[in-house]
């Protein structure tokens, strides 16, 4: 049996707020569990990880962005998207690799983005997105603008050299931006107690002289709140913070690891007790903020909402393979720069009518 | 027109750029108080002060990777990498980030991002500073990469760079700086990319150079001029867009072709060449077609050897003569 919250239990939402961090949190879990399950009939390719078990730290964070805020997330994103509220069909989409893809079919699961509602993506190489969110930042600052970039990714890039680089230009250049590490505690199968020599990883934060913070990552409210707070200080103070949420993956690092082997069944068990939404949903329930009866209602309109995403994304078309070589340059005189690289280029990249099957 | 140094051609783009477009900024080490490891900035952080002359610390893939996340904001961000070998640490940012973006992201976002360093060699350097790496990223598709000899296409193609909306690799060349050569006095002049340039004309053979080793070929055109051997010389300008058109139409003028580079010519843009000229010109080709670059080793640091690595005139005159020799010339 789940407990509700207790870190934040003082931070009382009100009703349309606990109903939309409910709503969002569902709606990523249903979508993950159904995205698990197109997969396995072959629907869509790659790689694909599943972010169940983690929906308080990608929502409770995102819910506290505000208008003009940046997003950054790593490759497990697509509770990042939908929790800034792009279309399921659209995400669906792009996991199917249809032209109705958020990316029009070139990015699939790792690349989904929506830049409209200031989602600038999901980042494949683990770590590299730091200095690249960091840079938004700058351009925040250089224009004067009063937002924040709240910067999403696993412990893993914790260890990696552009943690320190992004941290560190952050600080000394006062940039408002929050690092938010979604601590799932392992890296794959690589645990943080084995990859990190400081295995508390928001202590890091004191060697830029940072503000460093840890948080249940499975308190939605409380995750809402650091981060909350932390962007609020980032924009209003210029000052980059690292927040750590620490939580956990129920399934594997991608649908093809099943997360049994390097991790305990006990283990799992006992993060299943501490499943996020089951948590708030109690933490509604008692406080009166949403019945059994709402919650239940809630469960009902994702399914549909995702079901309708499936349809609909199983119904549109790929994208038209005469397309292939748009967008690899976006100036618009690419094609008069190009248009002399066509002579004695390899097969193929002559501009040839293509008379062969793909 | 005004005779200046690469150096002053480079710097007069920049000052050009940053006072027109107010989303023009220059990022790198050193650029600022310091006036740029090879002076190229001197005099802008003073101008136009430490926001849009911004002083990093030893970071390439933090201040590359902040270069992308400004320009997916729209801003113009001009990087500096000291010399291309340090952009071996970010060579991420550079090839799985900038040069992916726009493509991966269904064309909803670009990095207009200029990132600019110098190769080259000749100064006892040695291995880990003597690197002509251009030709790697040549072969990259999503970057531009242009390498252009002159201070007036310095002037001219830095612009364009600064301008364009994609990211754009801008190679100097450490040797370079100090060459001297007239550049127009438009502020608007800007050299367009994908167009190589015949800057010397000749009936004998085709010798296909970028960067400093343009000018190294025209000595070496000159010295052969003197046997009464006329060599043509193209500057390629710019590897991606290439202008294989140019360099065909010189070939078939001539029937023979050399190429020269700084780098090393295995897999290098030598290699690119060359297999074009095969295709292009096959049935005008009198030889097969030459290359030649610095000595496949890790560039040393004994003078004696440093000479020996490096693709003088000498080399290049050599390579030339046995070109001619293989169609039955000698001269």
């Amino acid at each position: 049996m789940a407990k509700a919250a207790e870190t934040a239990t003082d931070v009382l939402p009100d009703a349309d707020t606990a109903r939309r961090l409910f709503r969002t949190m569902a709606l990523i879990r249903r979508f993950e569990e159904r995205t698990e399950e197109q997969y396995t009939r072959a629907r869509i390719g790659g790689y694909c990880h599943l972010a169940i078990g983690e929906e308080a730290s990608t929502v409770g964070a995102i819910d506290a962005l505000t208008e003009g805020d940046c997003l950054y997330a790593s490759y497990r994103d697509h509770g990042t998207a939908l929790a800034v509220g792009s279309p399921p069909e659209a995400v669906m989409a792009e996991l199917f690799g249809k032209e109705t893809g958020v990316a029009h079919g070139r990015g699939g699961s790792m690349h989904l983005l929506d830049v409209p509602r200031r989602f600038f993506g999901g980042w494949g190489i683990v770590g590299a997105h730091l200095p690249i969110a960091t840079g938004t930042a700058l351009a925040l600052v250089y224009r004067d603008q009063p937002h924040a970039v709240l910067c999403q990714f696993g412990d893993g890039a914790v260890e990696t050299g552009s943690f320190h680089e992004a941290l560190n230009l952050a600080a000394i250049w006062d940039l408002p931006i929050v690092f938010q590490i979604i601590n799932n505690q392992y890296g794959m199968g690589t645990s943080v107690e084995q990859s990190s020599a400081e295995p508390e990883l928001w202590r890091r934060a004191a060697a830029y002289r940072m503000h460093g913070e840890r948080v249940d990552g499975n308190d939605v409210l409380a995750v809402r709140e650091a981060a909350g707070r932390l962007l609020e200080q980032a924009r209003s103070e210029r000052r980059p913070a690292l927040l750590e949420t620490v939580t956990y993956r129920f399934r594997g690092h991608s649908v093809a690891d099943a997360g049994k082997v390097y991790r305990s069944a006990e283990e799992i068990e006992s993060w299943r007790r501490r499943d996020p939404i089951t948590r708030f949903g109690l933490f509604c329930t008692d406080r009166g903020l949403l019945n059994a009866e709402e919650i239940e209602q809630i469960w009902a309109d994702v399914a549909a909402e995702v079901k309708e995403a499936i349809d609909g994304a199983l119904a549109a078309a790929f994208p038209n393979p005469d397309t292939l070589y748009e967008h690899v340059y976006g100036d618009p005189s690419w094609r008069e720069q190009f248009a002399r690289m066509r002579a004695g280029a390899p097969f193929g990249e002559r501009g040839e009518e293509r008379t062969w099957q793909t | 027109m005004a005779d200046m140094t690469y150096r002053e051609a480079l710097r007069r783009a920049l000052d050009d750029e940053l006072a027109r477009d107010p989303d023009v900024f220059l990022m790198g080490e050193e650029i600022g108080r310091f006036e740029g490891s090879y002076k190229v900035t001197a005099g802008l952080w003073e101008k136009y002060g430490p926001v849009r002359v911004r002083e990093t610390p030893i970071s390439e893939e933090g201040f590359i990777g902040a270069g992308i996340g400004a320009a997916m904001m729209g801003l113009r961000p001009v990087v500096e990498i000291m010399t291309i070998n340090f952009i071996l640490v970010a060579m991420d940012q550079v090839i799985n980030h900038a040069a992916k973006i726009r493509y991966m992201f269904g064309g909803t976002v670009g990095v207009p991002l200029v990132i600019r360093t110098p190769g080259g060699a000749g100064a006892q350097l040695t291995a880990q500073h003597s690197q002509s790496l251009e030709g790697w990223f040549a072969g990259c598709p999503g970057l531009k990469v242009v390498a252009p000899a002159f201070p007036a296409d310095a002037y001219g193609m830095l612009k364009t760079a600064i301008r364009d909306n994609d990211p754009v690799l801008f190679v100097e060349n450490l040797v370079m700086y100090n060459v001297t050569g007239p550049v127009p006095d438009d502020p608007d002049h800007t050299v367009p990319f994908g167009s190589a340039a015949v800057v010397r004309e000749g009936t004998d053979l085709t010798i296909v150079a970028h960067s400093y080793t343009v000018q190294r070929a025209l000595r070496v055109a000159d010295i052969l001029s003197r046997d009464g051997i006329e060599a043509e010389v193209v500057d390629l300008r710019s590897l991606r867009p290439l202008d294989a058109e140019t360099v065909a139409e010189s070939v078939r003028k001539t029937n023979r072709a050399l190429i020269a580079e700084e780098g090393w010519s295995t897999y290098g843009v030598g290699a690119e060449l060359a297999a074009r000229i095969h295709r292009l010109c096959f049935d005008d080709l009198d030889a097969p077609v030459e290359r030649v670059g610095g000595a496949e080793v890790p560039m040393p640091y004994s003078k004696p050897l440093e000479l020996a690595a490096l693709p003088l005139e000498s080399k290049i005159e050599a390579a030339a003569r046995g070109l001619l020799a293989d169609s039955g010339i000698t001269a």
